[in-house]
């Protein structure tokens, strides 16, 4: 009789290569690189005549730093290009695939990996990216590392690591209609806090996680980390092994077979121990809308806005005032009075095909009235072209909306896509911390259903008040 | 690895408090200053934000603690809960180095940003938040009175206050011998050949 274990417990010791005192050196199956991580590692590997130890397990992708105006590598100046550049330079010094600006399989790195079937589950997965937690949708053990850490994988294709204390969040019952993956995840950090996972490894599990497609899973996943976990898990099933089969870089023929069998084996024993469990019902969850400046600040798109003394704890009391400053926004306020300005809909959280055809349906409803500009960043080039086949590019055009070229774009403003001082933005990516979309500006953060709501009607509104 | 051929054992220097929780690592340094494809001068850009009033770092904000001349040549930061949370960038414990800092004692770190102040030397010092209160006070009475992190004997001090931390074996290890991550992985290289070996090809 074996232990019973965790799914994270599983692919762990699967991928121990030495055990180093209290540290495990654990071996990498998959490393995606990308311009804004990765040079000082490449720069770092060069200077000591090292290297890369397995280019077949190291992937690039430009997505960062470059326009979604422009396929031109330098129409973001001279020093995104360098960047980009460099990447362009590393990757073919070292043998690495690269996906370029301008490739049908460029996107952000956390859409374009799953997109080709690189993440697979069991696997471990790394990349200078905290959203990397994105892949943990497919029961592969997927983390964010620092640029020191991408020269120790490229070097050595492990990592040293010590191992997480484990929470399983169950989301339990059904959706109700109009809500999200992103509402739940937002509902999950609300409930939480923002550092209510630090130290932890998260399996999400439950009904309503089960109900969920691979997208939406991606979407829990990746903001993981804004609950402060090491990463986020959900244990692999027919809906996971029908989205892999047959994608570029999935096992074929006999290697399929194995593959699948051992798939089947990743799921949490019965008796498994967590560190910690967390239960949510997906009947209480609405629409999400953040209302401070870290994503913890969360509230139902009815509520009103709380204020300090809806707090007890002096640090989040504190947090409050300083967000509700920041925000330009006054405790009690309703979501449904505060205007906004800017709608951006993308990112490695929401710019996936379903994604689009959530906010397309609700986008076709109105117009974008004049003073809101409302942009539309597609993850990938096989995204793009997927809505452009569906006609969701024209729904977005002809209600006022801008249609763009693939990338991070506005989620981290590495381009020109940023904000100015005083904007106030309905985003559907990961981060609504100060100055993230631009100094001085204003993020909430919200589905992309919500983000299309938002741009048509100039202010927040609940997407449960469209038509189905 | 960042340039760590020097080891720290213990650091004595005057501290700059930053007062406040959850400060991110889009904070410590701004997108704009990630284009970079070198390790050093992010300190200049350091919490930029707040540091300055204008966009040119022209304007120093004087409100803001770093700014404060009784704070100039501080080389301890003094931090609250979550410190380093958000994006994985290298760039913060860079610009943290950078701008003159050996060390940050705070109330907790974000996981990804304790590994990176780990690998590029920068101590990061977790105390419970009564001794951080304690720190601040005195720091905040004379910020002329210098605080002492001893890494071996796992100690913060100052004045009379002594505080001990915890810190895993392995990385006090590291910190204090500035080893070299990725040589010390490559001498086992006869074990990661063995992995390879029997893990599946598909994987």
């Amino acid at each position: 009789m074996t232990m019973a274990k965790t799914l994270y417990e599983k692919v762990w010791q699967a991928h121990i290569v030495d055990q180093l005192g209290d540290d495990s050196l654990i071996y990498i199956d998959r490393h995606l690189i990308h311009e804004v991580t990765s040079p000082q590692a490449f720069a770092g590997l060069n200077e000591k005549g090292r290297k890369v130890r397995r280019p077949d397990k190291t992937v690039g992708t430009m997505d960062h730093s470059i326009s979604t105006r422009s396929l031109a590598i330098d129409a973001c100046g001279p020093e995104n290009a360098l960047q980009l550049n460099t990447l362009a330079k590393n990757c073919e010094e070292h043998g690495i695939q690269l996906y370029p600006v301008g490739h049908q399989k460029q996107g952000i790195v956390h859409v374009m990996g799953p997109e080709l079937g690189l993440i697979q589950p069991g696997m471990t997965v790394v990349c200078g990216d905290s959203h990397t937690a994105t892949h943990g949708a497919f029961g592969a053990l997927a983390f964010g590392i620092g640029t020191s850490q991408v020269e120790h994988v490229l070097a050595t294709q492990t990592l040293k690591q010590t191992r997480a204390k484990s929470m399983l969040i169950k989301v339990n019952g059904t959706l109700p209609v109009g809500i999200t993956a992103k509402d739940i995840i937002l509902a999950i950090i609300g409930k939480i806090g923002h550092a209510g996972a630090t130290g932890y490894v998260i399996e999400y599990a439950g009904q309503a996680i089960r109900d969920l497609t691979m997208e939406e899973r991606m979407t829990v996943c990746n903001m993981s980390i804004e609950a402060g976990a090491k990463a986020g898990l959900i244990a692999p099933d027919e809906t996971t092994f029908s989205y892999i089969k047959d994608r570029e870089y999935a096992p074929k023929g006999a290697d399929w077979d194995a593959a699948l069998a051992y798939w089947k084996t990743l799921y949490t024993d019965t008796d498994a121990q967590f560190d910690t469990v967390v239960e949510l019902q997906a009947k209480d969850i609405a629409p999400q809308v953040t209302w401070g400046t870290n994503p913890g600040q969360v509230i139902g798109v009815k509520d009103a806005v709380p204020g300090p003394d809806d707090f007890n704890d002096p640090i989040e009391k504190e947090s409050a005032k300083k967000a509700l400053a920041y925000m330009g926004l006054e405790a009690g306020e309703k979501l449904s009075d505060i205007a906004v300005n800017h709608v951006f809909i993308g990112s490695c959280t929401n710019g996936r095909i379903e994604d689009l055809r959530a906010a397309a349906h609700i986008a076709q409803q109105g117009k974008v009235p004049s003073g809101v500009t409302a942009i539309v960043v597609p993850g990938s080039g096989n995204v793009k072209r997927q809505a452009e086949s569906e006609g969701l590019d024209k729904i977005f055009l002809d209600a006022g909306f801008e249609w763009r070229l693939p990338g991070c774009s506005m989620c981290l403003g590495m381009n020109d896509d940023k904000l100015v001082a005083g904007d106030r933005c309905a985003s559907t990516s990961n981060r609504n911390f100060e100055g993230r979309q631009g100094r001085g500006a204003r993020t909430h953060l919200v589905s992309p259903a919500m983000a299309a709501a938002a741009a048509i009607t100039g202010r927040f509104a609940d997407v449960r008040d469209f038509q189905e | 690895m960042a340039d760590s051929t020097q080891g720290f054992t213990t650091h004595s220097g005057i501290a700059a408090p930053l007062d406040q929780a959850n400060v991110d690592t889009d904070q410590i340094i701004p997108k704009q200053f990630l284009t970079g494809v070198t390790r050093s001068g992010y300190g200049k850009h350091l919490l930029h934000d707040w540091r300055y009033l204008d966009l040119e770092e022209k304007v120093p904000n004087p409100e803001f603690a770093l700014n404060k001349p009784e704070h100039k040549g501080a080389t301890i930061l003094l931090a609250r809960e979550n410190f380093g949370c958000g994006s994985s960038r290298e760039h913060a414990p860079w610009a943290l180095a950078d701008f003159g800092f050996k060390t940050i004692i705070a109330t907790s770190f974000a996981d990804i940003f304790y590994g990176n102040c780990i690998n590029n030397q920068l101590v990061p010092v977790a105390l419970n938040s009564q001794q951080m209160d304690a720190l601040f006070d005195a720091v905040k009475h004379n910020p002329a009175e210098e605080i002492t992190v001893d890494l071996e004997a796992q100690t913060v001090s100052c004045g009379a206050l002594r505080f001990e931390f915890d810190i895993a074996a392995h990385h006090k290890n590291n910190l204090i011998k500035g080893l070299d991550a990725i040589g010390q992985t490559l001498e086992l290289a006869n074990a990661i050949e063995a992995f390879e070996a029997k893990h599946a090809s598909w994987q």
